[in-house]
């Protein structure tokens, strides 16, 4: 797919059917790379695909939960758990990573700016 | 003050001793320990188990590096020959002269050899030490029968050794009926029973007269009878005297059948002197059980310390007898022996039960108020030993109806009497280590609640093991009072244990874990509990891991069927059943890992793991793969990894079955298997076990009547060596015990147990897997093979499947918006291969992402 920049400065990544429900996707915006979930049918959240325990790009494969009221994705790779709303990393908060403006408009994922 | 300590014999008690003094390290104590042997102490108790599978090492008591301490050193293979107590000297066997300041005596005992002519024929053997062991199975091997002279508690420790080296096995006993000492005529009767039907042939009544040359057997035995009996060798086995030689010598004093005088700290009439374990005599007799030797350990380690510290110690302990009463498993047939087993306290009552369909005796001595409990027997099943143990050595008062103690309930209800909380914090659970209740109970608030947590710390349990039913009782029941209420939960959204998440989904046909989370948790899951749902529908159901329901469940590694690495890339592991590869699969594997630049490494399951592809390389390698004729290796899934093989009777000069064609139909048959962790196997061809079976999950060794099937091994973090659960089996029963043995334990294992973790976890241990997976004793076994036929008929391969379904493969790329490859995986060259560039490497210099060599 094509990066479409719309007026309002966000990015179009996927549609919403790309992404299988309960997983993440990476998306390349700007040469940065962020991690895209989808949990339940509508719910979009997005952080940086980087984990700074690991030095990898890879959150974006990580397995989604809840941890009490928090909605978190592990690292595929050591297992800690980030906030998908904030980007915290609840074992290691000097390792928390960036969250994104993610939005879904009709049945397209659009990407916005870090929240930080 | 500094003493010269020389501790004579290094068995289970002399050991015992120097490691309850090393763990005081008193201050100027300089320890020499002659040790007769050519090996450190190890578990005597534990013997017979050398022809079950475990090794000398297995058995060792010695922890790594004890010797290495300062001060203490350790003599092997050096005999104590003379003593001098003027001078304070030892002679060795080797001319050596040591002085001491003190010196205990922990020389233990030596077999009794009757004197029957022939008695030393070759073929002859005594049952005392592992070199014993070993002579018998050098001889054993080419011996058709063997004969075991005694039909002691020992003797039939014994005959069962005999029995697992394959030898037709005889007992000859010269009393009326079997352990004499510790049961009873009726409970003789049972126990004879019970062990002539696992075809051990027992002879009792006959006096032994002469042993000669048989006509076509090594050994003729002529009884007084006139009877005789040939065989390949003799074991004897007939009771044991103490090792009391050097003391006789020095004159110390000895009882009228064998031992040393000692008093209450253990000490001789040289005080100079102690002597403690089977080699001592107090108060009229010698003891030939490990606990109360340890005890003596114990005082005569506490007695030495308050010299050296010149402490007034107001309450040295003392030792002050001890209770011989036993449990034990013959031939997988309980036997125990309480206190006054044959009721000889005047006015003493008894009660008797016994059912000769289930082949079970109970017995029971009371005293003549029917108050306290005295004694008893219990031979078939002795499941009441431990609380009658803690019933009579406590005190405690006898309900109204003893009887009730020991005779079957109908309903199933539980038994009146003692539950664990009725027993004071002093009573003794463990007499092998002396671990009381209390301090069982202080271990479980100190965080200790697991029963293996529980060995660790008290060491309760670890010598004979007897307790151990009764330590999970004191355990669970100081968990639930602390309100821990033994919290199995998987995680916080299933309030269950992993069994019992298994069982809901087989018993109500649960078949997405959207429905498991709905019907029986909350939230959203998470990362323990969905690949735990995974691998349990996959078990149950085994639909395809990567369809739509089952694909977010899934951890990483099986999201894309391969195991991620540090940097975010993949390894790929093609199976290779059985270790087996032809030219042309390992020229494919080649050339696919130059195609697309991947570092390889033969793994240690005997196969080939290629390291480096990134995630959009994974569905191409794999058509690749395919097409060369291989399937997934799962080396990414808690599920079956390799089957390893030695080459077997095909091309082995030793080789006795075909190892290699077991391996690949076993490897075949399990592939895909999802279980509560990885699982690994091994078949050897011979004995010489060259594919490692006993390290493995599921090792099957070959002999040359069949197969003998060795479960729950390990290597890895915690090495245990598999244990033998069956032997001599067809092909078709060795496939049906791995089929029920698999089931049993996805069935029943807790999140991430390897099985052997499992195992030691596992109520009844090694037996009563025995009655489950070869007996059937929970009549599931039919169960058992039609869930695993289930599995089995519906393998597929997962990469077979995901290179052809489009959804699936849409998801093996980095970017969902982009063709681009992920630029922080950056490889540097290393011995001719790739490796992932340090963090260091990467920032100096990019270099591009793939090392295609297309």
């Amino acid at each position: 797919m094509e990066d479409v920049v719309t007026a309002k400065g966000w990015t179009l990544v996927c549609d919403l059917d790309d992404i299988v429900s309960n997983t993440g996707v990476c998306a390349l915006v700007d040469d940065e790379q962020v991690a895209v979930f989808r949990v339940g049918e509508n719910a979009l959240y997005a952080i940086d695909n980087f984990d700074p325990n690991a030095n990898a790009y890879v959150l974006s494969r990580g397995l989604i939960g809840s941890l009490g009221e928090r909605v978190v994705v592990a690292s595929p790779i050591y297992k800690q758990h980030f906030d998908l709303r904030t980007g915290e990393c609840l074992e290691a908060p000097e390792h928390s990573v960036r969250a994104w403006q993610v939005t879904l408009q009709g049945d397209h994922v659009l990407l916005g700016q870090p929240l930080r | 003050m500094t003493m010269k300590l020389l501790v004579i014999g290094n068995g289970m008690v002399g050991h015992k001793l120097l490691e309850e003094l090393m763990e005081r390290q008193p201050p100027g104590l300089d320890i020499t320990v002659l040790c007769e042997e050519g090996r450190p102490a190890y578990d005597r108790v534990h013997l017979s188990e050398f022809f079950s599978g475990k090794s000398a090492e297995d058995l060792s008591l010695v922890e790594p590096g004890f010797f290495d301490q300062p001060g203490i050193q350790l003599r092997l293979a050096a005999r104590a020959a003379h003593i001098d107590r003027q001078q304070k000297r030892i002679t060795t066997a080797d001319g050596e002269v040591l002085t001491y300041d003190k010196v205990v005596f922990a020389t233990g005992s030596k077999p009794f050899v009757p004197p029957i002519p022939g008695n030393e024929r070759a073929g002859c053997f005594v049952y005392r030490t592992i070199d014993d062991l070993l002579a018998m199975q050098a001889w054993g091997m080419h011996a058709k029968r063997g004969v075991v002279i005694g039909g002691g508690l020992l003797g039939l420790e014994c005959a069962k050794a005999l029995r697992d080296m394959g030898l037709e096995t005889h007992v000859v006993e010269f009393a009326p009926r079997l352990m004499a000492v510790q049961v009873d005529d009726i409970g003789g009767q049972i126990l004879r029973r019970k062990i002539e039907e696992l075809g051990v042939t027992v002879h009792t009544g006959k006096s032994t007269l002469e042993i000669v040359d048989g006509d076509d057997t090594h050994h003729r035995m002529k009884f007084a009878d006139g009877s005789y009996l040939d065989t390949d060798m003799i074991v004897f086995s007939a009771g044991i005297r103490p090792r009391d030689e050097l003391a006789r010598q020095c004159e110390l004093g000895v009882g009228e059948r064998g031992g040393i005088h000692v008093d209450n700290y253990c000490r001789t009439r040289d005080w100079d002197v102690y002597a403690i374990g089977e080699c001592a005599y107090w108060g009229g007799k010698t003891f030939g059980l490990v606990a109360p030797g340890y005890d003596m350990a114990r005082v005569v380690a506490a007695h030495l310390c308050a010299l050296l510290e010149r402490k007034h110690v107001l309450q040295l302990p003392e030792f002050v007898g001890a209770d011989m009463s036993t449990k034990l498993k013959l031939m997988g047939v309980d036997v125990a022996s309480l206190g006054d087993a044959h009721g000889t306290t005047p006015g003493s009552r008894s009660y008797q039960f016994s059912d000769e369909r289930r082949q079970v005796y109970k017995k029971l001595v009371v005293s003549g108020d029917g108050k306290q409990l005295l004694g008893g027997v219990l031979v078939g099943d002795a499941s009441e030993y431990g609380t009658l143990l803690q019933m009579m050595l406590n005190g405690i008062e006898l309900p109204a109806s003893p009887e009730f103690l020991i005779l079957p309930t109908p309903d199933g209800n539980a038994k009146p009497g003692l539950g664990v909380d009725t027993l004071p914090a002093s009573a003794q659970i463990c007499s092998c280590n002396n671990v009381s209740k209390g301090q069982l109970c202080d271990a479980v608030c100190a965080g200790a609640t697991s029963i293996g947590d529980l060995k660790t710390i008290t060491k309760a349990g670890t010598t004979c093991g007897g307790c151990v039913p009764l330590v999970t009782q004191i355990m669970k029941a100081e968990m639930k009072r602390q309100g821990l209420a033994v919290n199995n939960h998987l995680c916080e959204h299933f309030a269950y244990s992993r069994q019992e998440l298994y069982h809901l989904v087989r018993v109500e046909r649960i078949k997405h874990f959207d429905e498991l989370l709905a019907r029986h948790g909350k939230g959203l899951g998470c990362d323990i509990c969905k690949p735990v749902a995974a691998s349990i529908l996959a078990s149950c159901w085994n639909a395809f891991v990567l369809q739509k329901e089952h694909a977010s469940l899934q951890d990483s590694n099986d999201y894309f069927l391969a195991n991620i690495q540090k940097d975010g890339t993949y390894s790929v592991v093609p199976r290779m059943p059985g270790g087996e590869v032809t030219p042309d699969g390992l020229i494919a594997v080649g050339a696919i890992a130059k195609k697309y630049g991947l570092y390889t490494k033969i793994t240690g399951g005997q196969r080939v793991d290629m390291f480096g592809a990134r995630l959009e390389q994974l569905p191409v390698i794999w058509e690749e793969l395919i097409t060369a004729g291989f399937e997934s290796g799962h080396a990414y899934g808690k599920s079956l990894r390799t089957v390893k093989s030695c080459v077997g009777s095909t091309w082995c000069r030793y080789g006795v079955q075909d190892s290699v064609g077991t391996a690949i139909d076993l490897e075949n048959r399990y592939k895909g298997l999802r279980s509560p962790h990885k699982l690994k196997m091994a078949v050897s061809g011979c004995t010489r076990e060259c594919a490692e079976a006993q390290g493995k999950d599921v090792g099957v060794i070959a002999t040359e009547k069949g197969w003998n099937l060795y479960v729950c091994g390990n290597g890895g973090m915690k090495p245990r060596h598999a244990e033998l659960l069956a032997g001599d089996l067809d092909t078709p029963t060795l496939i049906k015990y791995i089929d029920r043995f698999l089931m049993f334990y996805i069935r029943t294992a807790d999140r991430l147990q390897r099985t052997s973790v499992w195992r030691d976890n596992l109520e009844g241990g090694l037996d009563y897997l025995k009655e489950v997976i070869v007996h059937d004793k929970l009549g599931i076994a039919a169960e058992l093979e039609a869930e695993m036929q289930l599995v089995i008929d519906t393998y597929e391969c997962e990469w077979k499947k995901a290179v052809t379904d489009p959804q699936t493969r849409k998801r093996f790329q980095h970017f969902v918006n982009s063709r681009e490859a992920d630029n922080n995986v950056v490889f540097v060259p290393e011995r001719g291969q790739i490796r992932p560039a340090t963090l260091e490497e990467k920032r100096s210099r990019r270099i591009p992402a793939s090392v295609m060599t297309e």
